[in-house]
């Protein structure tokens, strides 16, 4: 059997007849070459994934199910998960945008729980590139065009420019929804003699084998992979939302499984899987949009909008009227059983029959070649003298300012409807996005961030860096951490340098989160972002989900106060390595990541919540890209007040300013609050650095711009 | 004062405003599906919610407009029962011919969601009457379809008979092109029907109905309704 033609590798073949007990036929061979490829399997990374924590008190559900899912208390459960989309969106960027956007609602739809709100993380190419303008007008276009239509908000985000995107954008798309704890949703209750239910879109020859396609370079060739390309229906999406919805309140519904990559066959064999039940499924009858599809097209079309519903037949009639109401397809397409084999039929005649857990479970692991870079610890060396302070501070602040990454994200997050469903407290351009929930006093905090930059120089302090952020900026809110999804989106694992920085950041991020408590409960792994013209820089995304107790004690930022003391809580001697302003000055690969503390961050985390919690602060900020300097800038023109600060230490100037990393943030102080602000930040390095004062913001031996230039400058765009 | 919410397949601000209405009001709102043919007895208000009825793959509202329910809907509407349309509702209002002219793309040709400054400019329609005169309120807009446009004798017509309640405006009041948001015909954001019945806006009230979401000048809104019944104002619908 040709079984290379499918993309199978020779002890997958082997592994597949071991399995059977035979030779696999043309259509077996197809549906485990989707299954098993890198996209649905996560054969060369499942046991690096282990290094993750994902147990811990607030942990209901982990890793392995759509989504997972947090306790928010009183019976209530967030569940949330983030996905790449890339190789779509890189190749039709609206509808592989669109579709991502609908992947991720209908997973967290799957475990019975109303989407709330949506975040995205784009990366794309460097602005002058000339595909960037519409890959990125398109993507944006995208998931604008379908969660505004679908009517979950999308409240914020994270936008990376860099030249290793391009033609190679990234597009992670997190979703997040509210479910009562006992009214979830498992794909593990099946039982047999119950029945198969298609609800949603017909089966159509879009997206066939999608999975496949995502788990190869891109190329010149891949244009030619439209026919890959699944096509977004967001009406037909909302009408899907609230149909299983009504099924799930009227009790209707067994188990629910969404359709996304390897459509039918990847989410009924899970279900069959994980309930450890038998399957036996009828393809011809299921509803289609070209009548001459063959079965294993039926079984790997990745067309939107369907979810899979296992049914109690005497339930049958209930959920066809609901679905009548909500003018959605509903087909009976099969039955469980209880035999231990997962069976296509078509017109009665057998096409493919495996063992149920084979498909999900069976995969060979696969383990690369891993070795260390030989210039990594080159690239750490950079002689500081060699790089003179700016002559024009008030120059240099502009310039990276407006550099493309740092520059305000208005042309993008005014294109999507941040608002609807009436919960939005904080929407995009902020550092975090905050949510009210219903009925309740705590509010949902949510960060959504990632630094390719650090991670490319490096990947273990990178990817701790990248985590670490994200708490920062919750624990100053005033937000307790409940946990993390991730997107992990690397080049080819095949190169050993490159699969040693993909064990390298999951090492990092490992150690992040078992430092400061944070279980990953969900995430996804998209491998092979690289074109000809080169890799993606390591890029883990972030999206981080905590919990602030009621809306008086959560501290926003920019809201200084005329009088304000200005601290800086943290130490001073941060690094310029894979800093924005080393980047602006083109020196990609100099200096090294500041080193990870997981006693720092720790310590930190806590007194930054102390601080929200107690009141000690009008304002706060934690340090992110553009160090201290772009934290003033941002504070100072959404307070449209000026500061005066003098920065009495020895460190340069341009370090204490540019620098990045590490436990640190900016606070706004009101006089009054003081004693007591220095009292929760006592034994912690501490610096006052001035005081919020009329309409220019000054740094002593710096900048010194009127904030009103610094807002015409840098907030219109 | 009983309130019904019209739900089109594809509406997606039905709960925010059914909430809003309640919340700030306290009375009576029945959530009524598109197939209906009769409203519930004795509504006094039919509110057309925004969203994406039938996921506004026409003309958005087009195909809202020939939904069962609008028999009943344009029947109260015409009757003089109150009728307000936010959004996609205010499009399926223009589709419907019940307010004139029509909601195109935005000049900008994109989507755009943003807190709005509008100047009120009737405070004696049943929607607006406890708006100070000329009051300067926010109001978000989110919307890829509500740049207003009508014929110039017909707008010259609207203006005449001081048939627009909403402009969109600058912080102080200005009604300029810096303020407009969309395009449309001058800087308009919200039109009543010569009756004073039927009330069609772009920018989203519900929004800003509760201090938590960052503005509460919807509540004056609503409160108008409740207080336009309260003095005796009848809803001559069915």
């Amino acid at each position: 059997m040709d079984f290379k033609r499918y993309g199978l590798r020779k002890e997958e073949y082997e592994a597949a007849v071991s399995a059977l007990g035979r030779e696999p036929n043309e259509c077996e061979l197809r549906i485990l070459a989707v299954m098993w490829s890198e996209h649905c399997s996560y054969k060369s990374t499942k046991h690096l994934l282990r290094h993750f924590p994902s147990t811990g008190e607030k942990v209901v559900l982990g890793p392995g199910e759509n989504a997972g899912i947090v306790d928010l208390g009183d019976n209530l459960g967030a569940a949330f998960k983030a996905e790449s989309h890339n190789h779509p969106s890189a190749v039709a960027p609206y509808q592989g945008a669109a579709t991502g956007v609908g992947g991720i609602i209908r997973d967290i739809l799957a475990l019975g729980a109303r989407p709330v709100a949506s975040m995205d993380g784009l990366f794309f190419g460097s602005p002058d590139h000339p595909v960037t303008a519409s890959l990125s007008s398109g993507i944006v276009a995208g998931v604008g065009g379908y969660g505004n239509a679908v009517g979950v908000p999308t409240v914020g985000g994270k936008t990376v420019y860099d030249e290793c995107y391009n033609e190679n954008p990234l597009l992670n798309a997190f979703c997040i929804g509210l479910v009562p704890l006992d009214e979830i949703v498992s794909s593990k209750t099946a039982r047999p003699g119950q029945l198969v239910v298609l609800l949603g879109s017909k089966t159509g020859r879009d997206g066939i084998a999608g999975a496949a396609f995502a788990s190869v370079l891109l190329s010149d060739d891949s244009k030619a992979n439209k026919p890959s390309i699944q096509i977004g229906d967001p009406f037909a999406e909302k009408l899907l939302i609230e149909a299983c919805l009504e099924l799930q309140s009227k009790k209707l519904i067994v188990s629910m499984q969404d359709m996304g990559a390897a459509g039918i066959t990847s989410s009924s064999s899970e279900v069959a899987a994980k309930s450890g039940v038998g399957m036996i499924l009828h393809f011809d009858r299921v509803p289609l949009r070209a009548a001459d599809m063959e079965p294993w097209e039926i079984a790997l079309s990745e067309s939107q909008e369907r979810m899979l519903l296992i049914v109690d037949p005497l339930h049958l009639g209930e959920v066809q009227a609901v679905a009548e109401k909500w003018e959605l397809d509903c087909a009976v397409i099969g039955e469980t059983n209880e035999e231990d084999s997962y069976t296509i039929l078509w017109h009665g005649t057998e096409v493919a029959s495996f063992p149920a857990a084979l498909l999900g479970d069976g995969c060979p692991p696969r383990r690369w070649p891993s070795k260390k870079p030989e210039d990594l610890e080159k690239n750490w060396h950079f002689d500081m003298d060699s790089l003179p302070l700016p002559k024009d501070w008030n120059a240099a602040l502009l310039a990276l300012l407006e550099t493309p990454s740092l520059a305000p994200k208005e042309w993008i997050y005014r294109q999507y409807d941040s608002m609807v469903q009436t919960n939005t407290v904080t929407g995009p351009g902020h550092p975090l996005s905050v949510l009210r929930i219903r009925g309740r006093d705590s509010l949902l905090a949510l960060v959504l961030d990632a630094d390719p930059w650090k991670c490319a120089l490096d990947p273990h302090r990178g990817g701790a860096e990248t985590v670490a952020r994200t708490i920062r900026t919750l624990s100053v809110a005033g937000a307790d951490v409940l946990g993390l999804t991730d997107c992990l989106n690397f080049p080819s694992p095949e190169v050993p340098e490159q699969y040693w920085a993909l064990e390298e950041c999951i090492r990092g991020m490992a150690e992040c989160c078992e430092a400061l408590n944070c279980p990953v409960v969900s995430g996804n792994v998209s491998l092979y972002n690289e074109t000809p013209s080169g890799a993606i820089c390591p890029t883990p995304v972030v999206g981080t989900v905590g919990l602030i107790p009621s809306l008086e004690v959560y501290l926003p930022s920019g809201r200084w106060k005329e009088g304000d003391r200005l601290f800086l809580a943290g130490p001073c001697n941060s690094s310029l390595g894979g800093s924005q302003y080393l980047l602006s000055l083109g020196h990609r690969q100099a200096e090294r990541p500041l080193m990870f503390s997981p006693e720092g961050e720790a310590d930190f985390a806590e007194r930054a919540r102390k601080t929200a919690r107690m009141k000690g602060a009008s304002s706060g900020r934690a340090l992110a890209g553009g160090g201290l300097a772009v934290a003033l800038a941002k504070d100072g023109a959404e307070s449209s007040r000026g500061a005066r600060i003098a920065l009495p230490v020895p460190t340069r100037h341009d370090v204490v300013l540019f620098g990045e990393g590490g436990p640190r943030a900016l606070y706004s102080v009101p006089v009054g609050k003081v004693p007591l602000f220095r009292t929760i930040w006592k034994g912690y390095p501490l610096l006052e650095i001035g005081r919020v004062e009329g309409d220019t913001l000054t740094v002593e031996g710096a900048f010194s711009l009127p904030i009103g230039e610094l807002t015409s400058r840098w907030r219109v765009r | 004062m009983k309130t019904a919410v019209v739900i089109f397949p594809g509406s997606n601000c039905d709960r925010d405003v059914i909430c809003a209405v309640r919340e700030t009001l306290g009375r009576e709102v029945i959530p009524l599906w598109h197939r209906e043919t009769a409203l519930p007895a004795g509504t006094d208000l039919v509110i057309l919610p925004g969203g994406f009825s039938f996921g506004d793959y026409l003309r958005s509202g087009a195909m809202a407009a020939r939904s069962p329910v609008m028999e009943a809907v344009v029947a109260h509407g015409k009757k003089g029962g109150l009728l307000l349309g936010i959004c996609n509702g205010f499009q399926v209002l223009t589709e419907s011919r019940l307010l004139p002219g029509a909601l195109l793309p935005n000049d900008s040709l994109v989507f755009h969601c943003s807190p709005c400054h509008l100047r009120v400019e009737r405070t004696d329609t049943p929607f607006t009457n406890s708006f100070t005169p000329r009051q300067i309120v926010q109001f978000p807009i989110a919307h890829g379809e509500g740049r207003y446009f009508l014929f110039p004798d017909e707008l010259r017509a609207l203006e005449d008979r001081l048939g627009v309640v909403f402009r969109y405006s600058t912080p102080s009041g200005e009604i300029s092109g810096e303020a407009n948001p969309n395009g449309s015909v001058n800087n308009i954001a919200g039109i009543i029907s010569e009756g004073g019945n039927i009330l069609g806006l772009m920018p989203h009230p519900e929004r800003v109905s509760e201090s938590i979401l960052g503005g509460e000048d919807g509540r004056i809104f609503w409160k108008s309704i409740l207080s336009f019944f309260e003095k005796g104002g009848k809803s001559n619908g069915l």
